[in-house]
Order: C-alpha cells, then structure tokens, then sequence
C-alpha cells in the first residue's frame, strides 16, 4: 500500500496549526500561527479573525515545507472540538472547503485525544496514564476498553488558566507561564494557598481567587507567591496523577500540553513515576502545545480504522467529550 | 516507634499513604496506615497536609460508626507520626469481587451502599472518595467504608452533589459495563437513607456539576440551540 498523507488543521484557542503525517508515521510539516491578545486573555472572535486571516499562509508554508502539492495529500482532518466555537469554525470551514476542492474524504478529530496520540507518537509510548495540562484542559486519562477514560479533570477552570491567569494580573509579560516559572524559581518562603483535591478531580478557581487576594494585598514577595501558586497547582496535578497511575496499574506515564514544559511539573511527574515503576515521557514542546500535526496524525489514525465524516455533517462539536470519542484504531 | 515498626508487614502501598499489618496487638492484627512523605511536594506543604488528613481521618472515622457506618476500630493516632493505628477488616474488597457477583446480587449491594452513603451523608459526614476499592465485604456480610482520607464534614448540597457525582464517574470509568444499573440502585438506597425531597435536590445538583464546565456533553448544547454549525 501506498504512503498515505494527510492534512490536519488544529483551530481551538488561539493556536492555528497546519500539519502533515504520513501513515508511516512521519511529520513532514508542523506550521503554528498564534493570536495574541492585545490585553487580557483570548478573545474568540479575535482569534478566529486571526486565523481567517492567516489559513492561506500557514497552509503554504507547511505544504511547502513537507516539499508536496495539494494533490498529493490524501486526507483532510481538523479539529472538530472541544473549543471555542468561532475558531473551531474557521478550522473546519477551511478543512471542508480543502476536502471538496480536492475530493478527499473528511475526518474530525478530538483535540485532546489528538494530544494524547502526537505525545504517544513522539515518546513511542504504548499505552501510557496521560496527564494533558493546558490553558484550556487538564485531564488526567488512560485507554481502557475502547475508549480514553478520564480518572480525573478540573471541576473548574484548567491549571494552564489558573497560572495565566495570575501571571496577567500579576503584570508578568505575555506568555505569562514561563516568566511564572522563572520567577518561582526565585521564591523562598511558601504561601499556604488552597489545595482542593476531590476525590480524583480538582478544582482550581479557589487557589487562584485565593492567589489574587494576596497578590492585590501587597503583602506578598510576587516570587513567593509564584512559587507557592506553582507547587500548590503541581501537588494536586501530582496526587490525582499517582492515584491514577496506582489504580491503573499502567507502567508509562505521559506529560502534555502547554504546561507540560514546565520543569517543575515534569520533575514531580517524573519522581512520580519512578515511584511507582512506570517510565516518564515528557512530550517535546513543538507538540504539546496545540498543533497540526496532532491533528494530521490522529486524523490519519481514524482514517486508517475506517472512520470519515460527511461534510453536511461536520459539525463542530465545542464540548466534545474526550471519553465520548471511539478509539476505533486501538481496538 | 523503632521496635513497633520492625514487625511491620507491608501490605498495600496506595498513592496517599501505605498500609501496614502488624502481626499482633491485644490479640488482633492491626492495620498501620502511614502517609509517607512526598518526596515531590514541598516539605512544608507536604507535612501540613499529612497532619490534618491524619487527624481529620481518624475523626471522620469515628463519627461515621455514631452514623451507623461499619469502619475500622481506632487504636492510636500518631499525628506527628502521621500514622493511625486501627483495626484490621478482614474480607473483601468490593472492587474485586464486583465483576463475578450475578446481577441481582450486585444491584443489592449498590442499594446498600447507597442506603450507608445516605447515612453518612445524614450525619455530615461526606466521603469524599467513594471507589469500591474503599469498601469491604466482611464474611458477616457488613459493608466497612474503611478511606476516609478526604472526607469532609459538611452538609452542604454541593459538596454531598460531588460525592455523588464522584462514585458515578468512579463507576463510569472502572465498572463501565454495568455503571448505570449499579448507580440507579445506589440512588435507590440513598434515598431511603436522605428521603425523596433532599435525595432529588442532590440529583439535581449532579446534573449541575456535569453541566458545569468540563463536563457539559454536546448533546445538550445543541438541544439549548446554541452552537448551531456555521
């Protein structure tokens, strides 16, 4: 059988990708454009007026640096959701128009399964407890029967959010986590700020309403406070993710998304894992953060296992389950 | 506790804390539960919080016996120590015995869960970590609730929502095959415990909390008509 190539387009947040994989498992092209906010956080319909505006030039440079033509890909895949709506539905109107031009089929794909299959890829990793931190998710997951299924999420907002969120406010200039990160490396003496671990969830809007109050009282070293917020949200992220690496039994443990670049977090995940006699992964940053090639490579997965989707019916899905998806290519 | 410690045996490591046996003690195995140190949290951060759930376990754990709730008997609470002393349970744990009980058996059980759920929740006490693998079968067909590591005490609806809300993901996500039957008898026996009028507001709030954020399934966005395809 021939090379397959697909095109996958990522279109949540504020991140536009456009990526090629090849059915050997190849990246050929991984081209990002990102929108960033004149102030405060991700607006929308701004960021989907950026990717409308930027589509033609990052599809160019990824097919030009993959060295192919548009004839040649053989598959179209984008993300479908979970996201905001108005940048879900620039990528996927761009996707269709693409798969009708060239008369190929459609796949949809689940951003955060798409996440979990580039991190997989690029760690050669086969059946790893996936911890998936961003600004717009965090899930701890494994695949049991089928289907990715979450032994723990936020019950509130993500922890990529929690810690841009306080970065902003703190002045800190954008992107606000990694000048956080920098800054807690400096702190010395530990804020008691709320841990909240429920069970296997967490919840994060108290930790940082609790984190702003200091902040705002001045009372705090701002590097203090950095390095209290950062080990507060890493120590839950950590106790829910050895919970689940106990209960699962897996022997590989997966860090991705935003926050996975974090070394702090990849230290604890990592002394975790050795813990527990699992081996650690940590996803290179070009595809942990939100990307095409995720998209192209687990739209290549479905297409492969024999799933495609209709134009008429690819409707974007901004709440889209991971644990609704059908792992129908590890069946 | 040097010379206590040599005839410790191993028994179970959980991600929170380790669990002991400890061949003899006035005639009965005893249960040593320690909350090691997290060698990945920070030291102060991590020895605070192994002291309140040391000392608030074991407080929990007693409160729930007043509850009517079979959990294990407290022999000493080592706050520095983080350790507790307790009973040994013998049976078995439900989780792995779920998948050979026939139906009828299991949905029975589920009902006597709930009904022990709804009692906890009665006295105030919510669990906050309702898994099976926290709950033992003794020989004499008693169900002990023996975790109790991040209970709270509270009666608030919303923290009672999430407990509830916990053991259904729990189900969901280790029972999958037979979630639903299970959490219906749960709810079932929870009611008899809570009564019809707060057991419906708690459902109620389950719906809240899995509509909230994260958990909103595309089905209902698209029955509110919103995120209509472009």
């Amino acid at each position: 059988m021939d090379e397959i190539l697909c095109l996958g387009i990522e279109s949540t947040a504020d991140d536009l990708g456009v990526g090629i994989a090849t059915s050997e498992g190849m990246i050929l092209a991984n081209k990002r454009s990102t929108y960033i906010p004149e102030k405060g956080g991700i607006h929308p319909r701004e960021a989907a007026r950026h990717h409308s505006a930027q589509i033609g030039s990052v599809l160019d440079a990824a097919l030009s640096k993959a060295g192919i033509g548009p004839k040649d890909i053989d598959v179209v895949a984008f993300s479908q959701g979970p996201g905001m709506g108005p940048c879900l539905r620039t990528g996927a109107t761009v996707a269709r128009a693409v798969a009708i031009y060239l008369g190929v089929p459609l796949v949809g794909v689940n951003h955060a399964v798409a996440h979990i299959e580039i991190g997989r890829l690029a760690a050669k990793a086969k059946d790893p407890l996936t911890l998936f931190v961003s600004g717009g998710n965090t899930i701890v997951t494994g695949y049991e029967a089928g289907r990715y299924r979450i032994f723990g999420e936020t019950l509130d907002i993500p922890v990529g959010n929690c810690l841009d969120v306080f970065a902003r406010e703190a002045g800190l200039p954008y992107p606000g986590a990694p000048d956080l990160e920098r800054r807690a490396l400096e702190g010395k003496r530990f804020v008691p700020l709320p841990y909240l671990v429920k069970g296997m969830d967490l919840s994060f809007s108290g930790l940082l309403t609790s984190a702003l109050e200091k902040l705002r009282s001045g009372q705090w070293r701002l590097e203090d406070l950095c390095m209290s917020i950062q080990e507060v949200a890493f120590s839950m992220l950590g106790e829910v993710t050895e919970r689940a690496l106990a209960h699962t039994g897996k022997l590989e443990l997966l860090l991705t998304g935003g926050v996975a670049a974090n070394k702090r977090l990849q230290a604890i995940m990592r002394m975790i894992a050795e813990e527990h006699g699992a081996k650690s992964y940590v996803t290179p940053l070009e595809y942990a953060l939100d990307n095409g090639a995720m998209i192209a490579w687990t739209g290549l997965l479905a297409y492969l296992s024999g799933v495609r989707i209709p134009v008429s019916e690819s409707f974007i899905r901004a709440r889209w389950r991971l644990d609704e998806v059908e792992v129908t290519w590890l069946q | 506790m040097a010379s206590v410690d040599e005839a410790l045996k191993r028994v179970a490591k959980g991600a929170e804390a380790e669990l002991f046996l400890q061949s003899l003690w006035l005639g009965k195995p005893i249960l040593v539960k320690r909350r090691g140190e997290k060698k990945y949290r920070l030291s102060e951060l991590d020895q605070s919080i192994r002291q309140y759930r040391t000392i608030h376990e074991a407080e929990i754990i007693h409160r729930a016996k007043e509850a009517g709730v079979s959990t294990p008997i407290i022999y000493l609470v080592d706050v520095p120590g983080t350790t507790i002393y307790m009973e040994y349970v013998e049976g078995k744990v439900i989780r792995k015995i779920l998948d050979d009980l026939p139906e009828e058996k299991r949905i029975s059980l589920f009902r006597r869960i709930g009904n022990l759920v709804g009692n906890l929740h009665m006295a105030g006490i919510v669990h906050g970590d309702l898994t099976t693998s926290n709950m033992i079968l003794t020989k004499g067909d008693r169900i002990y609730f023996v975790d109790f590591g991040l209970a709270e005490l509270t009666r608030e609806v919303e923290k009672r929502g999430v407990d509830l809300h916990l053991m259904k993901h729990m189900l969901m996500s280790t029972h999958y095959r037979y979630a639903e039957e299970c959490f219906l008898s749960f709810l079932e026996g929870y009611r008899g415990a809570m009564g019809e009028e707060a057991t419906a507001e708690i459902i109620g709030k389950i719906d809240e909390i899995e509509r909230r954020g994260r958990y909103v399934s595309e089905r209902e966005i698209l029955e509110d008509g919103d995120n209509q395809p472009k």
